[in-house]
């Protein structure tokens, strides 16, 4: 097991805890760099899906795991992210300018919705996150002169300054260095006071509101950066589709995503990217395991929503901390080898009082 | 007239989401639990009936007892095998937990049968009843009355029955209630299959009008919203934000271009949040440290 031995201030707000650390990112950033060389097109393809899905999760796990608020609407997100794109490059806006004015027009939405969500908690908020989700899929159904309605819209190809995009590995180093830009916001967020008045608000809001943490302004700022953040992994999506129709943005969707943070591990960044290979992979797999499997269970219409739910309830029940919290009680096995107890990572349980009058 | 039949289809149609509603408050009021697979119990339920009425070809009445009984033992065994390990836990877990139920409910029902939407025959189905000019289907009035019926039941259960009171009771404090020797865990399986009986009843009671096919679960988004917009956890509350959203849909519908009818549930329901975020009969009180 390793010591770290801070001697001043700036050691607790390190990016790196150690030099080991620095090692390991470093070498993965090399693999995951050198992967186009290995691995062909499809799987590349799959891989992007996987980093767009990731930097749509930095953003829901700002939210979710780290201020405390729920969200059941983040493909409304990620629809106006991957639909003001779209028609912004329709528009002949250069590709860059595209996607920066996605991103701040989601932000801008996102705090929209955020500033009604300071009145609410708990199960309130995400009911209404649900219902503006619902209407912007109604809005982008019948807004026909912009969104194309249901027949949908084509993206134009991507290109920046001349450079085409098209093919699968270029666009894999867009997405790649877009998550990798997205991570270091997000980390460096973190460490900032703001990412502090969030985790406090996330642990309790009544004690974080007595130290003097803006309860109004830090939610509403944390629900700006999550819209962002998942507006830009939409207009990255946009072009992963190639063409948008509101059924790919909907209630589903959001819960997707929802599912893919709670699955990773909920407050960490480890666990966006856990979660989002999660989900990425998951349908690959079953595609996979359709083949194998007999002809009557192969082919039940739902199975991959019910295979999802399924392995979201296991989770709930058996690892509420996600695959990331599988990880570190592993770690923490080894690293305390003969010496490991079990009940270091035991669950706390708080039994109920209800707010309620009557 | 043509407002009052409007009403009337409102009416029938806001009790269905008051129903399915009434399942997500009690489970609320009782375990402070959100049961996001509210809807997809209804699903089960009017699927239940269809095979016994279709399959089996029991009696309807029979049928409908049937559908009952084997609604509320799911629920308890839902209970008992999935839920009992989140007592405990933040609601946000469980409130996921239900949604993974729900995906698992539909894959379920669809790999038992099938996706194609089917039809319950009703022994009352098709009849009309024209009382000046109006013009009301039997199903209708069977919603209506069935749903006064079933909410009589309940006020009359938390009111007056024991187990209604110790309900409440393990509502509002857990541990004290535990105290005092009421059997907590027990209590909870039964407002499970409470619930489940409840949009069993529903789902039995929407048949005969929309077809029963795996996704009609999701009319249970629209009831929540009614649960909400009624004041969460307020029994009176559910039917009356149920009938608020039924009504104003049928006019919505009539009244303003397409596709506002299928939001007006929601626009109703973020306009109370912003409102009067605790309902129409408020439940809540701030937290007090």
């Amino acid at each position: 097991m390793r010591f770290v031995r801070k001697t001043s201030y700036d050691h607790d707000i390190r990016l790196f805890r150690h030099q080991g650390q620095m090692f390991w990112f470093g070498l993965l950033l090399a693999a995951v760099l050198a992967l186009p060389l290995a691995i062909d097109g499809f799987y590349l393809g799959e891989l992007s899906l996987v980093f767009i899905y990731g930097i749509a999760g930095i953003g829901l796990m700002l939210l979710v795991g780290y201020t405390g608020l729920v969200s059941l609407g983040h493909a409304a997100f990620l629809a106006i992210g991957a639909y003001t794109h779209a028609w912004l490059l329709g528009q002949g806006v250069p590709f860059l300018p595209s996607m920066l004015a996605a991103t701040v027009l989601s932000a801008l939405i996102g705090g929209l919705v955020g500033i009604p969500a300071l009145r609410m908690t708990g199960i309130y908020l995400a009911v209404a996150t649900l219902a503006f989700a619902i209407i912007v899929e109604q809005i982008l159904v019948h807004w026909v002169s912009v969104t194309g309605g249901f027949r949908g819209m084509a993206v134009e190809l991507p290109s920046i300054a001349g450079y085409d995009l098209v093919n699968a590995v270029p666009f894999y180093y867009l997405c790649l260095a877009i998550l990798v830009i997205c991570l270091l916001l997000a980390l460096n967020l973190l460490r900032s006071p703001t990412g502090r008045a969030m985790r406090a608000i996330r642990d309790s809001e009544i004690s974080a509101e007595s130290v003097g943490i803006h309860l109004a302004y830090t939610k509403t700022l944390a629900f700006a950066i999550s819209a962002g953040f998942t507006g830009l992994a939409g207009s990255l999506l946009a072009h992963r589709i190639g063409y948008l129709a509101p059924d790919s943005f909907t209630l589903i969707t959001s819960i997707q995503l929802l599912i893919m943070v709670v699955v990773g591990g909920l407050g960490s960044l480890h666990g966006v990217i856990f979660g989002a290979i999660f989900i990425g992979f998951l349908p690959q797999a079953i595609a996979l395991g359709r083949d194998t499997l007999p002809a009557s269970i192969a082919q039940i219409p739902g199975l991959e929503p019910g295979i999802f739910g399924l392995i979201l309830v296991l989770f709930l029940i058996y690892e509420p901390l996600g695959i990331y919290g599988r990880w570190v009680k592993v770690r923490s096995y080894f690293e305390q080898f003969p010496l490991y107890r079990k009940a270091t990572h035991r669950r706390q349980k708080s039994y109920l009082r209800t707010e309620r009058m009557r | 007239m043509e407002v009052l039949q409007l009403l009337i289809s409102g009416t029938s149609q806001g009790c269905v989401y008051g129903l399915i509603a009434l399942g997500f408050v009690l489970i609320y009021k009782a375990t402070e639990m959100v049961n996001f697979a509210q809807g997809d119990m209804m699903m089960l339920g009017a699927f239940f009936a269809f095979t016994y009425v279709n399959i089996l070809e029991l009696n309807f009445y029979v049928a409908v007892l049937a559908t009952i009984a084997t609604m509320a033992m799911l629920g308890a065994v839902l209970e008992r095998v999935v839920l009992r390990s989140m007592i405990g836990e933040p609601p946000f877990s469980v409130l996921m937990l239900t949604i993974g139920l729900g995906f698992i409910i539909r894959a379920v029902a669809g790999a038992v049968w099938g996706n194609q939407p089917r039809s319950l025959p009703t022994p009352y189905a098709g009849g009309v009843f024209k009382p000046g000019g109006l013009i009301i289907g039997y199903e209708n009035i069977v919603i209506i009355i069935g749903t006064a019926l079933l909410c009589l039941c309940l006020y009359l259960f938390f009111r007056f029955s024991r187990l209604g009171i110790a309900m409440q009771a393990a509502s509002q404090n857990q541990l004290a209630a535990f105290y005092v020797g009421i059997p907590v865990k027990r209590i909870y399986g039964v407002v499970w299959a409470l619930s489940a009986t409840i949009s069993a009843v529903a789902g039995i009671l929407v048949a005969p009008v929309s077809l029963v096919d795996p996704q009609m679960g999701f009319i249970g988004i629209k009831a929540f919203a009614a649960a909400i917009v009624g004041g969460f956890g307020s029994l009176p509350g559910a039917i009356v934000g149920g009938l608020l959203i039924g009504i104003v849909e049928q006019f919505a519908g009539l009244y303003l271009p397409t596709g506002f009818s299928d939001v007006t549930a929601y626009v109703i329901l973020l306009l109370m949040l912003l409102l009067r975020p605790e309902g129409i009969f408020a439940t809540m009180q701030r937290k007090k440290v």
